[in-house]
């Protein structure tokens, strides 16, 4: 059965990105800060979480396909639909870094030639120009399209494989299953890799003077986490509208586990980062936390608390698991407190002191990026069948039970 | 009467769990079953309880939990404060981040112990336990269902059997107990 988009989801998510567009709008208006750093940052932090949630859409679908895991196969379509996400969000952060390449902000400071000219005693910053093997723009920009391109090269494959395996039965159809599981397998490679360099490249180098080797698994960990809590929202509220009817309540019990499970991923890393650097207590080290301690702590500890502890209390039973509303909701929490740390990675680095907390201008480029999410990835959702055809698994998902 | 035990044996699990499905929905029921690997699934078709081993690791784990937490405040803070990196332990909550791997740890230890052990005696299985599986090849490639007359006072040891028999049964054994 093919999903087909009700007219008030559509209108919904246009409501939303008109509603947005129009806050975040009022926000840069009433921007005061130096070149608009302020709504710079704020577009930065939607960019990244957005197509975070495509990264980690596709990350959990090559993890599928790598492990052959068999009761994921029957909510493959969601996934696919929102690794579709991942062209839009590549634009968003092209357009973001291009604008930082041109000069028309200041979010990458490193990004200024001055900092690296040893002859100009008012600009020139030793510890910036001793990364500059790494952190000058032509290498950025070879990275960050090598990034973009690989990831969507695989996204593009997948989709294009999973759709010709509902034409396909018998012998080919198992031949082109191992296909997508090696690719799967080879993909995780390169992303185990891009994926810790891109989270230096995009966020880490916002305080170019910081850095943390944890740092990558852990904006790792928030974008799948984010893009699990998607997945099962989805799967829900498809559920609802009468769309994948033999998708059960194990699915949704272990998809309800991923979400649970990567939550204290997240905690983990994110508590390693910061214990490790509080009890070293190296000034080259603790300035991020200082800053974000002593200017945002509420953000700060607010994001933390609802990352860990409300996922902790209140999936743990294996009830609230199986029990949608309960799951939307405190799905729902969780990925604004996701978001939340993404505005608390970029924010305090990228706009200093004219960052005041979320307000409007943030708020609102949320919800227009929301609508545009919703929008992309159903469309992607429309344009196949949502239940898989033919797959070598699709038997055994069916009667998934735990 | 005499009460009779008999075991169905199988050469598969799915084999012994169309058996299983059978015999239930004719109203009989399975005392148990014994194979030498979980066979997936066949909870709910003999109607065994959902474990309450969850509940049970979350009660050991917290016990952890509040244990390192009371031991890490006597022997860290309270009893000598010690001074680590600069870091003095006037009072817990100033350096709560440098206890939380030990409580994690101990956390662990012990709802992981603490759910083993529970597991091994509710199973009867600790080491040294005289072993009470019926038929030592359960343990190798054979998959057995046990009924009791006993348990099912409408239907004769006879007509158990014959029910058996329609499905793709091994071997039948009966016994006295």
């Amino acid at each position: 059965m093919n999903f087909t988009i009700s007219k008030r989801a559509r209108t919904l998510s246009m409501a939303l990105i008109a509603v947005g567009a129009m806050a975040a709008l009022y926000g840069v208006i009433s921007d005061h800060s130096d070149h608009h750093q302020r709504s710079w940052a704020a577009l930065l932090v939607n960019g990244f979480f957005f197509l975070g949630i495509g990264l980690g859409g596709l990350f959990f679908y090559a993890l599928q396909n790598a492990t052959e895991t068999a009761w994921s196969v029957l909510v493959k379509r969601v996934y696919e639909g929102i690794m579709s996400y991942i062209p839009v969000g590549a634009v968003v952060i092209v357009l973001v870094l291009a604008a930082g390449s041109m000069g028309l902000h200041h979010i990458y400071h490193w990004m200024d030639a001055r900092l690296f000219d040893e002859t100009n005693a008012d600009y020139y910053d030793e510890l910036i120009a001793g990364k500059s093997a790494f952190l000058n723009q032509p290498f950025f920009w070879v990275r960050t399209l090598v990034y973009l391109g690989v990831f969507m090269v695989f996204a593009r494959w997948f989709r294009k494989k999973s759709l010709q395996m509902d034409g396909l039965t018998g012998e080919s159809l198992v031949r082109t299953h191992i296909l997508t599981y090696k690719r799967g397998a080879l993909f995780l490679v390169f992303f185990a890799v891009l994926s810790s360099i891109l989270a230096w490249d995009w966020l880490m180098s916002i305080d170019a003077h910081w850095f943390s080797t944890l740092f990558g698994w852990y904006v790792f960990s928030g974008m799948w986490v984010s893009a699990m809590i998607t997945g099962v929202v989805m799967v829900l509220y498809l559920k609802r509208k009468g769309y994948l009817p033999q998708v059960n309540n194990s699915h949704i019990h272990d998809m309800g586990k991923w979400v649970f499970a990567v939550s204290f991923l997240w905690s983990y890393l994110y508590f390693s980062q910061f214990m490790l650097i509080w009890y070293s207590n190296i000034p080259e080290e603790v300035t991020y936390f200082q800053q974000r301690i002593n200017e945002h702590s509420t953000l700060m500890w607010v994001t933390f608390f609802i990352n860990f502890a409300v996922p902790m209390a209140l999936l743990m039973s294996r009830d609230a698991k199986r029990n949608p509303r309960f799951l939307i909701g405190v799905g729902a929490v969780i990925f604004l407190g996701h978001w939340f740390d993404v505005n608390m990675i970029v924010m305090p680095g990228a706009a200093g002191h004219d960052f005041h907390g979320i307000g409007l201008l943030d708020l609102g480029l949320f919800t227009c990026f929301l609508g545009v999410f919703i929008t992309t990835v159903f469309n992607a959702l429309s344009k196949a069948p949502l239940t898989p055809v033919n797959h070598p698994y699709l038997e055994e998902s069916v009667h998934h039970q735990i | 009467m005499a009460n009779k035990v008999i075991y169905a044996v199988y050469e598969d699990p799915e084999q012994l769990k169309d058996g299983a499905r059978k015999l239930v929905s004719n109203g009989i029921k399975v005392k148990d079953t014994f194979s030498p690997f979980p066979i997936h699934g066949i909870d709910p078709i003999i109607g065994v309880k959902r474990t309450r081993l969850g509940i049970a690791a979350f009660m050991y784990g917290i016990t952890g939990t509040c244990l390192a937490t009371l031991g890490i405040w006597y022997f860290n803070v309270f009893d000598w404060p010690m001074d680590i990196g600069g870091k003095p332990n006037w009072h817990y909550y100033q350096n709560v981040p440098a206890f939380i791997p030990v409580t994690f740890e101990f956390t662990v230890l012990c709802a992981a112990h603490g759910m083993a052990l529970t597991y091994l005696i509710r199973n009867k299985t600790l080491p040294g336990m005289p072993a009470r599986n019926p038929d030592p090849r359960s343990t190798d490639d054979k998959f057995i269902i046990e009924v009791r007359t006993g348990d099912n006072h409408g239907h004769s040891a006879e007509e158990i059997t014959g029910l058996l028999r329609t499905t793709a049964v091994f071997e039948i054994n009966e016994r006295q107990y």
